[in-house]
């Protein structure tokens, strides 16, 4: 190898250097002042907009859901509460990887199939870093061995929530309805905003009717959280403000007698407070349990409750039509008198038949033995009695028009406006109606059948209870409401129209009818007067599941009990200063004299036990 | 004379000129290192968010780099010019062991496992590399001949494409850099230095198509429009341009910095860690780390113009450069100017075998700061 070195100039050699050094160091001057220039700019000239982007960095505006507002009986029983429960959220956009995630979390705490797949179903309805639940009911060793592992948890959190739950179970299931998870279709219309931090909704019931006092408002949250979303610290809060509290008109006293009056029971019972139309009882049973929706009901319950021959889920009070049977015929008489179609003193005779000219099939009188009533029967003993050929007569001289017109204005074939979703209207049937339902022209049969409750006409024991509430009050036409007040501020009475001009002289006469078929020794109720110590009226009936022809006899051992007739039964009392009005049906009970009228009569007992009770307190604090 | 004078007074500023001479340390040098090092440590227990570990991990590589600087120095400059062509041989063999037998993650594989510890022989060639090519050059003529600078070329490029294929493309550039820096200051023709720059803007396309993996180009893409991607490639940058400019003119304090300290900043104690000090020590700590590099770099550059020989002038100039590349890329890549390329910050970030090969680097900068002076016949 030549050694260049031999011939190598050094001061040109290191002038070179010296010129390539110094451009070298011009262009690191060039450049540090870029860098110089990148930084200024970042940290001088736009500082305040990175301040700001760092701080939305750490600081999240988190909703504080309200607590959904409580709900009272009359006397102040909880009926409604909210239980503190923990649950295991995820923010997908948290975790690197979900799977894995759930993996570690499943290995850790015991997370079922059924678990993983409702989560999965809600991932894809979460808006972005939402808190997705995995697992609800957290128990306290869960509690723990997640807050141990919680390292190994990015995008996993332990929140505490208020969950719903009705002390009472089944006993107010029906009325007060349950909260649920909002589902798909309730996301869709409800306000995100209201609802942000909320993932419960009411389903059905007051919980549904209620919900917009219920809910509350959100309030917001501001945290401090780390790059993977978990919360350093709370910076400032807005607290929310928790939903109203509702007090029922209910009374949990009178809902427990009626509750196991209907023990093994299909049926319905409706008590109204005569004066303020307020529902003081309101069963339907069987019932169900409305905990087991709260935080989602399995399959499997869901099933069984769905696919029950009784069905549990069904509300009768609002929602079942059943043909009124005999328990129209003193709103039918007070029609008759008030519309002058008949007289107190107008008479028929009963041979246990009747014959419609022009019809060869005779109507049945359903309510006596063969025979009839006899002679000189009045509307007093008609209703006494439950003479149905008295009706018949009658209906034909009144008129299906008159019948329907004033029936309505009792509450029948139109919705009561009760504060609860989903009533049922019943039907009242009239000329119009069947022209519309039917396309049909109305017979004079038609208005037979309706003089008894049947045939085409419907009513929910709700209906019944309105109808007979009007009738106690002399024709106020209060609306019944479940809710006495909300957050202390009394609900408003409702009316419906103005008060019927029907003479004192008919109510008196139609009063003293309902109150001597309790206590008169011929009343189809009579079995229930036994021990009274105040007076009910009342009137039963009976409602035919299958038709029976005239020619032959109902033979309750000879069929199907789900096939039995149905036993109703309404009353109001006292009778002399109405105050509780009662509507009951027993499905398939038979007779709605020892069926149904016992029901009303606990009812009432307690009602009556309960009011004195009140008193005496009263007494004591005055 | 007075020139004369003002060299010798350069040469061994301040400090007794004896022990220093005779213990081959640059004391200006020394007490730069020492600051950076220092100002090194305490943003990396914030950055690691105040992990001790790290930062007592850090010190004894440091240790372990001074202990390296001082064992180079105190061999002549001959010495390394002479054994120059072994420590190449040597890491191009490990550069050779790596691609068969090396360990890594994410993709790359850019270690030796040596049994008590790792080794990166990418880093060692960003000494050994401008080492040769100075060491080479020094016994030839200046400007270098054509033959010289093919010669120059394959031993810059065999290395460089060894490390391509771990991949490792910052460092296969820095060491491409470093070998470029030689030849450049030994006056390489402008013909040449033309002619490279055109190769280099022919060979991008190239680059982009064939040799540049996914990641890589992403982080290209990246740097041109991070919003594209928040939560993804662009995550990274958005997230150090925060950093950075929250910190303001006065930054948010020790160890107060929401971006470093809540997890948005990654790898913020290592790449990014210029991120947490800006964020934390404002614009004043950026211009303050900055000076500090600024003082090392200059005290650098008059290590090479007194040097005495040609080799000891282009390995000083080389090494000096290479490290203010490390410096500007990874301020750049930090800020936003530069696409994300994986080099760290000298002395302050975290990080093994860097640390020790910048110490080697210095090393041999104290060894030719403190080499003994022959009398100089002309300037």
């Amino acid at each position: 190898m030549i050694h260049d070195a031999a011939f190598s100039d050094p001061a040109r050699e290191r002038k070179i250097f010296v010129s390539r050094l110094l451009i070298a160091i011009f262009l690191a001057f060039v450049l540090g002042l870029v860098v110089i220039a990148r930084y200024v700019d970042l940290q001088l000239t736009r500082y305040q907009d990175f301040a700001t982007h760092a701080d939305n960095n750490r600081m999240h505006v988190r909703p504080a859901p309200p607590s959904r507002g409580l709900i009272y009986d009359r006397n102040g029983e909880l009926l409604a509460d909210n239980r503190p429960t923990y649950i295991l959220t995820i923010v997908r956009e948290r975790s690197d990887n979900l799977s894995e995630l759930l993996g570690t979390i499943g290995s850790l705490i015991e997370i079922s199939d059924n678990d993983i797949k409702r989560f999965e179903k809600r991932l894809t309805r979460r808006k972005p870093y939402e808190q997705t639940p995995l697992k609800y009911d957290l128990t306290e060793q869960e509690r723990g061995i997640l807050a141990v592992n919680g390292y190994l948890l990015d995008g996993a959190e332990v929140s505490a929530r208020l969950m719903r739950f009705y002390p009472d179970g089944e006993l107010f299931g029906h009325a007060i309805g349950y909260v649920g998870r909002i589902n798909e279709r309730e996301s869709q219309t409800i306000d995100g905003i209201k609802y942000s931090g909320t993932d419960s909704i009411g389903k059905i019931g007051l919980e549904k009717f209620y919900e917009s006092q219920l809910l509350g408002e959100v309030g917001t949250e501001h945290v401090e959280t780390n790059a993977r979303g978990r919360v350093m610290r709370i910076l400032d809060n807005r607290d929310p403000v928790p939903g109203s509290n509702l007090t029922l008109y209910l009374d949990s006293r009178l809902q427990r007698v009626a509750h196991k009056a209907f023990e093994g029971e299909r049926g319905a019972l409706v008590a109204i407070d005569v004066r303020t139309g307020g529902v003081l009882a309101m069963v339907s049973a069987p019932g169900y349990d409305p905990n087991l929706f709260v935080s989602g009901i399995s399959q499997k319950n869901y099933d069984s409750l769905l696919n029950s021959p009784d069905r549990p889920l069904f509300d009768r009070t609002i929602r079942g039509q059943y043909p009124p049977g005999s328990t129209i015929k003193p709103l039918f008489g007070l029609i008759g008198l008030h519309s002058k179609t008949i007289s107190m003193d107008y008479v028929i005779d009963d041979p246990g038949y009747f014959i419609m000219e022009g019809i060869e099939r005779p109507w049945r009188d359903h309510n006596s033995k063969r025979g009839g009533h006899g002679k000189g029967v009045d509307l007093a003993e008609a209703i006494i009695e439950s003479c149905d050929v008295f009706f018949y007569k009658m209906s034909i001289k009144t008129g299906i028009d008159l019948l329907s017109r004033y029936s309505e204005q009792f509450g029948l074939g139109q919705i009561t406006g009760i504060d609860m979703p989903g009533e049922r209207s019943g039907i009242m049937p009239s000329r119009a109606w069947k022209k519309g339902a039917r396309g049909q022209s109305w017979f004079n049969g038609d208005t037979i059948n309706t003089s008894i409750g049947q045939g085409f006409m419907l009513a929910t024991p709700l209906q019944l209870a309105v109808m007979t509430a009007r009738i106690a009050s002399r024709g106020d036409t209060v609306v019944p409401k479940i809710v006495k007040s909300i957050n202390g501020t009394a609900v408003a009475r409702d009316e419906i129209s103005a008060p019927m001009n029907i003479s004192e002289e008919h109510w008196d006469y139609i009063h003293k009818a309902m109150s001597d078929v309790v206590h008169s020794t011929r009343g189809t109720a009579k079995g229930i007067s036994r021990g009274l110590s105040y007076k009910i009226a009342g009137k039963t009936g009976t409602a035919q599941v299958i038709s029976i022809s005239a020619e032959e006899e109902y033979d309750s051992s000879k069929i199907d009990k789900s096939q039995w007739d149905h036993a109703l039964f309404v009353a109001f009392a006292p009778a002399e200063d109405p105050q509780i009005a009662i509507g009951l049906i027993v499905e398939n009970g038979e007779h709605g004299s020892s069926a149904a009228a016992p029901i009303a009569r606990m009812v009432m007992d307690m009602y009556m036990k309960s009011k004195a009770g009140s008193h005496q307190t009263a007494g004591v604090a005055n | 004379m007075h020139r004369d004078d003002f060299v010798r007074r350069m040469q061994s500023p301040g400090g007794d000129k004896q022990s220093g001479r005779s213990l081959h340390i640059d004391l200006p040098l020394l007490v730069m290192l020492i600051l950076l090092c220092g100002a090194g440590l305490v943003v990396l227990y914030s950055a690691s968010g105040q992990n001790m570990f790290y930062v007592k991990r850090q010190a004894l590589l440091m240790l372990m780099g001074f202990g390296v600087m001082f064992g180079v120095a105190q061999f002549p400059v001959r010495f390394w010019e002479r054994w120059s062509f072994l420590l190449y041989g040597v890491g191009l063999m490990s550069l050779l062991a790596v691609l068969f037998f090396g360990v890594g993650a994410k993709g790359a594989q850019r270690w030796l496992d040596l049994g008590f510890t790792r080794f990166q022989p990418s880093e060692l060639m960003k000494v050994a590399v401008p080492m040769m090519v100075s060491a080479y050059l020094g016994k030839r003529y200046i400007p270098p001949a054509f033959g010289h600078v093919l010669m120059v070329l394959a031993i810059t490029v065999i290395p460089v494409f060894l490390v391509v294929r771990q991949p490792d493309l910052g460092t296969a550039l820095l060491i491409l850099a470093s070998g470029f820096f030689v030849i450049f200051l030994a006056g390489l023709r402008k013909r040449y230095l033309f002619s490279a720059f055109l190769l280099v803007m022919a060979a991008i396309p190239t680059f982009w198509l064939f040799v540049m993996r996914d990641y890589q180009k992403q982080r290209v893409l990246t740097l041109l429009s991070p919003e594209d991607d928040k939560l993804g490639a662009g995550w990274n940058i958005i997230q150090s341009t925060t950093a950075i400019g929250s910190g303001g003119w006065s930054g948010k304090g020790w160890t107060l910095g929401t971006q470093s300290q809540l997890n948005f900043l990654p790898e913020s104690h290592t790449d990014f860690i210029i991120a947490v000090l800006a964020e934390e020590f404002g614009l004043m700590g950026v211009l303050a780390l900055f000076t500090l590099y600024a003082l090392l770099i200059g005290r650098c550059i008059m290590i090479a113009l007194n040097s005495q020989s040609q080799f000891g002038r282009m390995i000083a100039g080389s090494l000096t450069l290479t490290f203010l590349t490390y410096v500007f890329v990874n301020m750049s890549m930090v800020s936003g100017i530069l696409p994300v390329v994986g080099v760290p910050l000298p002395f302050i970030s975290y990080g093994g075998t860097a640390i020790v090969t910048l110490f080697l680097g210095f090393g041999i900068l104290m060894a030719i700061s403190t080499e003994p002076k022959r009398i100089r016949t002309t300037l």
